[in-house]
């Protein structure tokens, strides 16, 4: 009878093991190390611009002066894209997972993923070419019937190039990655909390309000956090289809601007200082995602005893 | 606050397979009703069509009637959800809703129908529920918690408060204890001992001897093998059912010989 001492160990799985944890570990250490190339970067970069007095910056007023119209403009137009997108989202992501029939819903499933696969900039050639042009007798209406509000205050503009019109084109952007990260949610709801609901007499939208909302809820919020995500840093449909100039309450005239698009336009002639400046705003843009996120898993732990996790 | 169910000749199909064949049942008023019968003999299912639920599944229907006091549930304009409102259920694995406290689950079922309840209401209403489902002194401090913080048992009788909130005519269950440890079993059995005073109780079990504890009647379901459909075998008082039966099947199966 032979025994296996207890000393001795398959050698070879044992290397495997160790091959492996080293490339995880790798991994994880080169996605923090490009994290950190890149901010420090930045703030390298964008060290001059924040230092500069401010007669050296453009508009002669200084960095911060430059700036903030960008960021208001950034940040309209990405709150635009969400209040139409995310209840839009919400909506074909529930009638897919619990209302259509089941080879609709697939093939629904498809055509919103296929959203996803165009390139940006047909976004924006479509938005400034077609929707821009049908869209401005809209703008015209808005602007006679509701310019009380400062933001429909008129005259529209005439091409139709405005921050709602760009805010429209990133809303159909940032649809899918919202509907389908959604719809993935709702399916998972548990059958037993669905029957729960409807064994009580509910009917499909409240056993929807009941048990499939409330547990999709933090994944909804990552979802829109990614569309969000994208809004904000989308810089090729905003720079086509958005007549820029300063920051401009009305959202239909043309008028204000965003930091990715203000970037892409700038950066191919600038140089000295200007590049500075535009990194800068880089930063800016870099710091507004990271704090969107940050508030955005906040709100998710917040109701962590609820979530259904336990 | 109970009614009686008459079931006529009621055909259970999942697309073109026959599930259940041909059941004729009456369920007593303030009684206990247990269905037994091996796995997959479809008692379940045949549970599932009393408060319509089946209709949850794709391409599950039915055929025939089912009375509740005479008023047939599969009647023309009969909407489910009126249906069940008047028939609540109790499942399998305990599901209160976890993003809910253990007060919004009790009155879960209440505020569909009712919006406009006053909080003072909605207090007595949860204390008289979770006391009728005995959990209310386990619960009482921490109305406020989630309800999936509770034990197994626990959450089950908070199914079971949820179910009664909405003053049902009839509770089914569908085998209530089988996720459930020896001790949480017993609760459930006390409370549905109680609860056949206020309700009419259907209970889908496995267990033989939980049927024989609990239940005033006994329907024994069986399948003559795979892919055929369950029938119902034999159905009576509950103590003949187990000492004398009239089928040898319904008797093999009590004392254990298979199944």
């Amino acid at each position: 009878m032979t025994t296996t001492s207890l000393t001795t160990s398959r050698g070879a799985g044992r290397a495997g093991d160790k091959v492996f944890s080293a490339a995880t570990l790798a991994a994880g250490c080169l996605i923090l190390a490009v994290l950190f190339g890149v901010a420090l970067f930045l703030l390298i970069q964008a060290f001059p611009a924040l230092v500069a007095s401010p007669d050296e910056i453009q508009g002669g007023k200084g960095f911060f002066s430059y700036i903030w119209p960008i960021v208001i403009g950034t940040l309209i137009a990405a709150v635009i894209a969400l209040v139409i997108a995310t209840p839009v989202a919400i909506g074909v992501a529930l009638f897919i997972s619990h209302f259509a029939p089941r080879k609709l819903a697939s093939g629904l499933g498809y055509v919103i993923d296929l959203l996803a696969a165009i390139p940006s900039v047909v976004y924006g050639a479509w938005g400034a070419a077609f929707l821009a042009k049908e869209i401005s007798p809209a703008y015209n209406w808005l602007a006679n019937n509701m310019g009380w509000l400062p933001i429909f205050q008129g005259p529209a503009s005439a091409t139709g190039k405005t921050i709602l019109t760009a805010g429209i084109v990133l809303s159909v952007m940032i649809l899918p990655i919202i509907t389908s990260l959604s719809r993935e949610i709702f399916l998972q709801t548990p059958k037993l909390h669905e029957e729960a609901a409807l064994a009580l007499g509910a009917t499909r939208w409240e056993m929807i309000r009941m048990a499939v909302l409330p547990f999709g809820r933090p994944g909804v919020i990552s979802a829109v956090m990614l569309g969000l995500g994208r809004a904000l840093g989308e810089t090729m449909a905003v720079a086509l289809v958005l007549s820029s100039g300063a920051l401009t309450a009305s959202l239909i005239q043309s008028g204000n601007q965003t930091i990715a698009a203000e970037i892409a336009l700038n950066f191919p002639e600038a140089s000295g200082l200007k590049v500075n400046t535009l990194i800068a705003a880089g930063l800016v843009l870099f710091v507004i995602t990271l704090g969107v996120n940050m508030i955005a898993r906040w709100i998710i732990s917040r109701h962590k005893e609820f979530s259904g996790a336990n | 606050m109970s009614k009686r169910i008459d079931v006529k000749d009621l055909n259970v199909y999942y697309g073109k397979f026959l599930a259940v064949e041909d059941v004729n049942i009456n369920i007593e008023a303030k009684s206990v009703t247990a269905f037994i019968g091996p796995s997959g003999c479809g008692k379940s299912t045949f549970l599932r069509t009393l408060n319509r639920m089946h209709e949850v599944i794709p391409g599950a229907r039915v055929e025939g009637e089912v009375l509740l006091d005479g008023d047939n549930l599969y009647g023309p304009g009969v909407d489910p959800v009126t249906v069940r409102s008047q028939i609540g259920m109790v499942f399998q694995r305990p599901n209160p809703f976890p993003t809910m406290s253990i007060r919004d689950n009790v009155l879960a079922g209440v505020k569909l129908n009712n919006q406009k309840m006053s909080k003072g209401e909605a207090d007595v209403l949860v204390e008289r529920s979770l006391q009728g489902a005995n959990l209310w002194n386990e619960v009482k401090d921490r109305l406020a918690k989630p309800g999936s913080g509770l034990s197994g048992g626990q959450q089950q009788r908070l199914c079971i408060a949820r179910a009664i909130a909405v003053e049902p005519q009839v509770i089914l269950m569908d085998e209530p204890c089988s996720a459930l440890d020896p001790i949480s079993t017993l609760a459930i059995e006390d409370l549905i001992n109680e609860l056949k005073d206020q309700y009419t109780v259907v209970i889908v079990t496995h267990n033989m001897q939980q049927a024989a504890r609990v239940s005033n009647k006994t329907a024994f379901f069986n399948i003559a093998g795979t892919g055929k459909p369950g029938r119902l075998i034999e159905y009576g008082d509950t103590h003949t059912m187990f000492s004398n039966p009239t089928q040898k099947a319904t008797e093999d199966y009590v004392s254990g010989r298979f199944g």
